[in-house]
């Protein structure tokens, strides 16, 4: 057979180096790429948080002028934005790259480059949608951006122009990484690892990822027409042209909606992991939680006119909607059923972890609580537009989504780093979050029943407003607090190493099994699965009712010798993937991929494509240049190099 | 052995079974759910079209202007160009050469020939006055329409890089996946034709003034 390889002139050498800044810039490996979304995501949380505090701040005092209004519309929408697009979907993404391959034994994900390429996508793009703080005109008209109030006609700036633009861009990020991991979840299980076996935490992100995959192009197609209304004038949402305002809102809340369950369905399997794992029990109607998670996700495309009771969709349509609103609350009760008898009769076992999964439930189910009150379609006529939403939403996206991901980065950080967050340092980090979170959001619940609508940028004295709302900054600062004593718990914990090994808490899943941190190639042999929490019966085979387990040696007898990283320094063992691996079970390759520029080449070449839409033509044509090599590149790149010493 | 360019990872053979926990190919699965996120896509800006069908307050209105006939000619091309793709990618499979390229060239030029039909329609519209400007359906009939012909186009580039391929010997009948994948994407966008030819072309083709807006007088 003729042997052809097609090449296209290289600029630069592919990239080989293992560590420094390009080490970063090419990596495809999922864990670093976990780590990228990590990090950035911390950072745009700490950008969306001191919006946060400027809101609290100017709410303090009635009456308040720190703030004037223009700027308060800014503030809300780009804490809003940031908080939903920036943070909590990535922190998730984090974790969806770092554990879905080890928790299945595989050695990365299906598509490694295209994974890179969605983590460059969402750096770009949450840069394109901040770019207004530096050019005076951030954007104002909500997070949810409602027509025409979001349209050229009342909102002339570039503001939300930049906003569509770069929600665009994360919107493509988001599919890119939904469908990688469908792809992954489905295809790269070690052998044995049927679906019904699967931890809880990646039945989450897979349903997570189907959920991105359907409903980011719905809130694409909405950006797409709204951003074509302020560019080119078309017509979409322009009342003068017949536009239709409520039009906006469909499209808005049938992605927005599904959206919501794509920020808490991560944070569920979270806990799911974590629960059992420090109550020693397996996870309580483990079936249950996986349909539960499945129904949630189905009836979550049922609901969206919930968001619309005042619209005036008529009676059958706010009747149909209060109703399967309703009936998304059984799911959800009984996930909170499960987490909850998990924990009944297990021997407990209270670290940070725990204590921020356990709030997790607490507050998520005060969240739902008032989330079913909204349900009752007259009910949530008098709540619309009022802080007692606003308490809804942050008990369920703060008091839930955030719970379950730092009870995850408390869980986790010592398979990512090596070694522990201490524990002291973070029940007290856990303390005040729990304390300013409620101090925070319960007073916005009498606030918003007392008639104090969202978004206004101040209220005056003879409202009777200003003590719930000095609680409320108060609590808003503590919140702040506790970040400030994660960062030093991070520091300190740096500091003052305590090793973790490969099985810290006594776990049950498949990433325990393997050092901290992993190796660059994960498993150094595919992983036979048997049982859910296989890992667990390995361990401790005598507790399988079957009793068929092979037993290993418990995780006491690992000791650092097994480690194949310096934990100085985290690097990587030299030629570590081609030393690593003995076998190809299940075809899961012997080569890891290589690195690649490419996937950054491609995303730079979108970014500047969109945001040549406002800044001129030139940087459109520079952006398609850069995208097409890219592309071209990455087509024509083989997965891996051959190695020099291979004949072709 | 060549150097299997675009495959992703696992190295994949001609054979109906992978070494995934599924069987199927990764690059398979990935296009189905792709595709699975377009119908999202393409259903939103038909519900857009539908939801503001005899809603535009100034003509033209469709019954103007759209010319049935000649779209259904068009239809008809960009259909023999799926009945072409499977013809390539039999051929490929087979291992026949020239066949092979043959009907892969023919898919694209069918494409192409598509893509020349919308041009002319979109100008003919622009000519008697019709753009995204100028009322609800120009909105939403240009950027429906326009997204779909982007789809094509980019279909009609993927196989001219595998017909360039097929020259090179880089497609060949033992990864004439990359060509099948290639299959599903266009047999996807010609679905989608379907649906659009039937509600723009079928259902609302004859669609005049709403009530109460003004009736179009040819300028």
């Amino acid at each position: 057979m003729t042997t052809t390889t097609l090449t296209i002139p290289r600029i630069f050498d592919r990239p080989r180096s293992a560590s420094g800044i390009w080490s970063w810039i090419g990596t495809v490996d999922h864990k670093r790429i976990g780590t990228l979304y990590g990090i950035t995501a911390f950072l745009w949380f700490l950008v969306g948080g001191i919006e946060a505090l400027l809101i609290r701040t100017q709410l303090a005092t009635a009456d308040s002028t720190l703030i004037d209004p223009d700027t308060f519309n800014q503030l809300f929408t780009m804490h809003g934005t940031t908080m939903v697009f920036l943070v909590v979907m990535p922190l998730s993404a984090s974790f969806f790259n770092w554990f879905v391959p080890l928790q299945i034994g595989a050695r990365d994900v299906a598509f490694p480059r295209l994974n890179a390429l969605s983590f460059w996508l969402f750096l770009f793009g949450g840069l394109l949608l901040n770019v207004g703080w530096f050019t005076g005109d951030s954007p104002s008209g909500g997070w949810f951006g409602y027509a025409p109030n979001s349209g050229i006609t009342f909102n002339t700036g570039s503001g939300m122009t930049f906003w569509a633009i770069g929600l665009s861009v994360l919107g493509v990020a988001s599919i890119a990484a939904g469908l990688n991991f469908v792809v992954t979840i489905f295809n790269m299980r070690a052998p044995g690892m049927t679906m019904f076996k699967l931890p809880v935490f990646t039945w989450m992100t897979l349903i997570t990822s189907i959920l991105l995959v359907l409903a980011i192009p719905v809130i694409g197609v909405a950006l797409i027409q709204i951003g074509s209304d302020r560019l080119y004038g078309t017509n979409f949402y322009n009342s003068l042209g017949g536009g239709d305002p409520v039009l906006w809102q469909h499209m808005f809340w049938l992605f927005g909606h599904p959206e919501v369950y794509i920020l808490i369905l991560p944070a569920m399997g979270i806990v799911s992991e974590i629960i059992p794992t420090f109550s020693r029990k397996p996870l309580f109607g483990y079936p249950f939680v996986i349909f539960s998670g499945i129904s949630i996700a189905f009836l979550g495309w049922f609901v969206w006119s919930h968001h619309m009771f005042t619209v005036g969709l008529g009676p059958a349509a706010t009747s149909a909607f209060a109703i399967s609103t309703m009936a998304i609350a059984i799911p959800t009760g009984v996930k909170i059923l499960n987490w909850m008898a998990t924990m009944v009769r297990g021997s407990i076992q209270i670290n940070t972890p725990m204590l921020f999964a356990i709030s997790f439930i607490a507050m998520f189910t005060i969240g739902g609580l008032s989330g079913v009150m909204h349900a009752a379609a007259p009910s949530d006529a008098q709540q619309q537009d009022t802080y007692f939403v606003v308490a809804h939403f942050h008990y369920v996206l703060f008091g839930g989504s955030l719970m379950g991901i730092f009870s995850g980065i408390y869980y986790w950080w010592p398979k990512m780093t090596g070694w522990m967050l201490n524990d002291k340092i973070g029940i007290v980090m856990w303390f005040f979050t729990l304390l300013g979170f409620n101090l925070q959001f319960a007073p916005l619940h009498w606030l918003g029943l007392d008639g104090m609508p969202r978004r206004i940028f101040t209220y005056s004295s003879d409202q009777g407003w200003e003590s719930l709302n000095a609680i409320a900054s108060v609590g808003g600062y503590i919140i702040a607090l506790a970040i400030l004593i994660f960062l030093f718990n991070i520091w300190y914990s740096r500091r003052n190493k305590v090793m973790a090994g490969n099985d810290p808490w006594n776990a049950r899943t498949l990433e325990w099994s393997i050092p901290s941190p992993p190796p660059h190639f994960n498993f150094a042999e595919i992983p036979q699965v048997q049982y859910r929490d296989d890992f667990w019966y390995q361990k401790y085979p005598e507790q399988h009712e079957e009793g068929h387990v092979h037993a290993i040696a418990p995780s006491g007898a690992q000791d650092d010798d097994d480690m194949m990283f310096d934990p100085e320094t985290g690097a990587a063992p030299s030629g570590g993937a081609e030393d690593g691996h003995h076998d190809d079970h299940g075809g899961h390759g012997i080569h890891l991929p290589d690195m690649s520029y490419y996937p950054i080449m491609l995303a730079a070449g979108i970014t500047l494509g969109m945001g040549g839409l406002m800044a001129g033509n030139w940087v459109i044509v520079l952006g398609g240049v850069i995208g097409m090599w890219g592309l071209i590149g990455w087509s024509l790149e083989p997965v891996n190099d051959p190695a020099p010493d291979v004949e072709h | 052995m060549a150097q299997q360019a675009v495959t992703e990872y696992h190295a994949e053979v001609h054979d109906t079974t992978y070494n995934t926990s599924t069987g199927l190919s990764n690059r398979k699965l990935l296009m189905w759910a792709f595709l699975g996120s377009d119908v999202m896509f393409f259903g939103s800006f038909i519900a857009t079209y539908l939801v503001y069908r005899n809603r535009s307050l100034v003509g033209p209105y469709p019954e103007n202007i759209v010319d049935v006939p000649i779209t259904t000619i068009s239809t008809f091309v960009l259909l023999m160009s799926s009945l072409a793709m499977v013809l390539a990618l039999h051929y490929v499979r087979e291992g026949s050469k020239n066949p092979g390229r043959f009907w892969i060239f023919m898919t694209a030029a069918l494409g192409l020939v598509f893509i020349g039909f919308q041009v002319f329609e979109f100008w003919t519209f622009v000519n008697e006055g019709l753009t995204p400007r100028t009322n609800l359906f120009g909105t939403t009939f240009f950027i429906l329409t326009g997204f779909h012909g982007a789809h094509v186009t980019i279909g009609v580039l993927w196989l001219l890089i595998l017909l360039f391929g097929h020259f090179k010997g880089t497609l060949r009948s033992d990864n004439s996946l990359d060509l099948e994948i290639a299959g599903l994407y266009w047999h996807f966008v010609d679905i989608v034709w379907i649906v659009i030819f039937t509600v723009i072309y079928l259902v609302t083709a004859n669609d005049g003034a709403p009530p109460g807006a003004p009736p179009f007088l040819h300028g």
